[in-house]
């Protein structure tokens, strides 16, 4: 059974029925059996084999998985489990799930603690700021580089933006530094102009912009590669047709390139809006100082200065709990949304 | 397509319709697209540039504020000075093992667990799904993480730093797709020939998968290259220190210098810095610049196999 028709069979049986749906419906004869199954039916020989066969037929497919298993459990689900020590007090050195039971008294404290929705605010007005910049930047480049026929010229700007995203933070981290440091080029800049110079990374009200800005230049370039992908996918006939109906460049730009990218722009979206909280902590840990903690400090790094330098790790689990599952909501109610609004969604 | 009038230029790669060449409009607009887009690339590599510059600076030249693109006061003397420290080569043969051992990890989890999901017949095949890609969605969190690595014993050892990593749900899901595209077919025909799972995986999959192995090899490789923040966490001993992190303390070191030295207009000990900091930055970047050509063709093609199931 091929891709598409396995699709088929997905989209007839969504189980919202009056959510509009983007994939293709095949004609009705191609369709063998649309009664009731499970929503992703298997492929293959698909009827269910009795775990004995199973495990004697496939044993050394289980066996490959039970390495990668065991790694799974121990460094994924097993620091999800410490999680508890956020409702238990915890001795280092003793067990990693903690001692005894304290319920929600870290749950009170952060939600108490003043600091904690400082921190919270600055989250969200960075990860805020950095969506608003760094999710359409792609998007446009991706667009303009569409333009472009000489193909050596498309190949090296492309070659050339893709280049950030294999630095290391610590590397961009430096590279912000050096422009940014009373020496550096912006503030020869800003002093060409008559201006004073200004150590931008000792001042609060700069910090979002360098934050921003350091991160739209890691990323606008490699951003556009699932765009550029998606753009060669739009058919070519529809422009055909616009082109027919009088539509102008900017016209066909707006009512058949854009929708054409539709679904990627909002799996994209979904994705970023998962990640919304983890703004780049390493960033901020690299770039920040107590200086610019008023709006430079994120909960990441509150909870790692509390947890790891003062030596508070149920507060600060308390506080990474509490991190991680905004996120997953986040990431469920945008896919939710989506699917619902325009019936595009990651799963 | 009858009317040549109507038919629209397409272009042979994109197979975009650009309309007619001529007009006017379109040839400005095409400049104008051409010259924004030579600004940006610009503006992406200005940051390297200018910390080529300063490697070759003389420290008196960045201290007065004259090092942009162009070096001033021509040396080697600080490539000469950072190549004679014991402790940038330490850290530098330190990377090369862990990038080394945590990707050969990597990818013994990788292709295995990817090969056993990529069979639609198996049974429990969706909970195996589900149970990778939960964790793209719900971690730990840094707390657990530091107390379970803490209390395996791992801390000031290599595993702290490979393990952790070793396995990207990302790249699992990209190289499960890229099997399930193998054709059956010839599977079927050495299941026939009486070879197991096993030997049919590392006899035919893999040698047919030797595009998708380059990719994930690379990604890997960068994602342990780069890594400073597990060894900031896990790592006390400076003989241990990956050079992301040796970076990441002459960085560190320099900004204090630098906040201190503001007051008294800078003294020689930051602008040295700056010139240290440029050549170590420099020789961090050098291995994957130089890689970076030939593979960026793979990473790409990486990242759109992994878009395709998403």
């Amino acid at each position: 059974m091929d891709v598409p028709h396995d699709r088929a069979h997905r989209v007839l049986l969504a189980d919202d029925p009056d959510g509009i749906v983007t994939t293709p419906v095949p004609a009705p004869d191609d369709v063998v059996d649309p009664v009731r199954r499970p929503p992703r039916p298997p492929r293959g020989t698909s009827a269910k084999v009795p775990w004995r066969l199973a495990l004697r037929r496939d044993g050394a497919l289980y066996a490959m998985a039970l390495l990668p298993l065991l790694f799974l459990l121990v460094f994924r689900y097993l620091p999800m489990v410490g999680n508890v020590i956020a409702f238990r007090r915890f001795r280092p050195g003793g067990s990693i799930f903690g001692e005894e039971w304290v319920g929600l008294r870290y749950v009170r404290m952060f939600i108490e603690d003043p600091t904690f929705w400082h921190v919270f605010t600055n989250t969200v007005v960075l990860g805020a700021l950095t969506l608003l910049v760094c999710f359409p930047l792609p998007i446009v480049l991706a667009l303009l580089l569409n333009e472009v026929r000489t193909k050596w010229f498309k190949g090296a700007v492309q070659s050339i933006s893709y280049l950030p995203h294999f630095l290391s933070i610590v590397i961009v981290a430096g590279m912000v530094m050096q422009l940014t440091s009373l020496q550096g080029t912006v503030n020869q800049i800003v002093e060409g102009f008559g201006g004073e110079a200004i150590p931008f990374l000792q001042r609060p009200e700069w910090f979002r912009a360098i934050y921003v800005g350091s991160e739209a230049w890691q990323t606008v370039g490699w951003g556009t590669i699932l765009y550029l992908a998606a753009l060669t996918t739009v058919d070519s006939s529809l422009y055909e047709a616009a082109r027919i109906d009088g539509a102008n460049r900017w016209r066909q730009t707006w009512h058949v390139t854009l929708p054409g990218i539709r679904p990627t722009m909002i799996t994209l979206l979904i994705l970023n809006i998962g990640l919304f909280l983890n703004v780049g902590f390493e960033k901020v840990l690299l770039l920040y100082t107590p200086l610019t903690y008023s709006t430079a400090d994120v909960i990441s790094t509150y909870l790692y200065r509390v947890g790891l330098v003062s030596n508070n790790l149920s507060y600060a689990a308390a506080i990474g709990l509490f991190q991680a599952v905004i996120g997953l909501v986040m990431v469920l109610s945008a896919n939710f949304i989506s699917r619902r609004v325009v019936g595009a969604s990651l799963w | 397509m009858v009317s040549t009038d109507l038919t629209p230029v397409v272009d042979e790669r994109a197979g975009v319709p650009v309309g007619p060449r001529d007009s006017t409009g379109y040839r400005l607009f095409t400049w104008l697209n051409a010259s924004v887009l030579v600004l940006v690339t610009l503006l992406i590599l200005y940051p390297f540039v200018t910390l080529l510059a300063q490697s070759f600076s003389s420290s008196g030249a960045i201290k007065a504020g004259l090092v942009n693109a162009v070096p001033v006061g021509f040396n080697l003397e600080t490539y000469r000075v950072v190549a004679g420290d014991d402790r940038f080569w330490t850290s530098y043969g330190n990377t090369v093992l862990y990038t080394v051992v945590g990707t050969a990890i990597a990818m013994l989890l990788t292709t295995t667990f990817a090969y056993a999901i990529s069979k639609p017949h198996l049974r429990g095949r969706n909970a195996l799904i589900g149970i990778a890609v939960f964790t793209m969605f719900f971690n730990g969190g840094i707390i657990p993480n530091y107390v379970l690595i803490s209390s395996l014993g791992m801390k000031n050892t290599m595993w702290a730093l490979v393990l952790p990593g070793a396995l990207s749900v990302f790249n699992l899901l990209v190289m499960k797709s890229f099997f399930e595209n193998i054709p059956r077919e010839l599977e079927e025909a050495a299941q026939i020939d009486g070879l197991g799972w096993f030997s049919i995986f590392t006899r035919i999959v893999l040698p047919l998968s030797k595009a998708v192995v380059a990719t994930m090899i690379l990604f890997y490789s960068v994602a342990y290259w780069n890594d400073w923040f597990t060894a900031f966490l896990y790592l006390d001993e400076d003989n241990l220190f990956p050079l992301s992190l040796f970076l990441r303390n002459l960085i560190a070191g320099a900004t204090t210098t630098t906040a201190a030295s503001a007051a008294a207009a800078g003294t020689t000990s930051a602008a040295i810095s700056a010139n240290i900091q440029a050549v170590t930055m420099i020789l961090a970047i050098l291995p994957i610049l130089c890689v970076y050509p030939f593979v960026q063709r793979h990473f790409v093609s990486g990242v759109m196999l992994g878009s395709v199931k998403g």
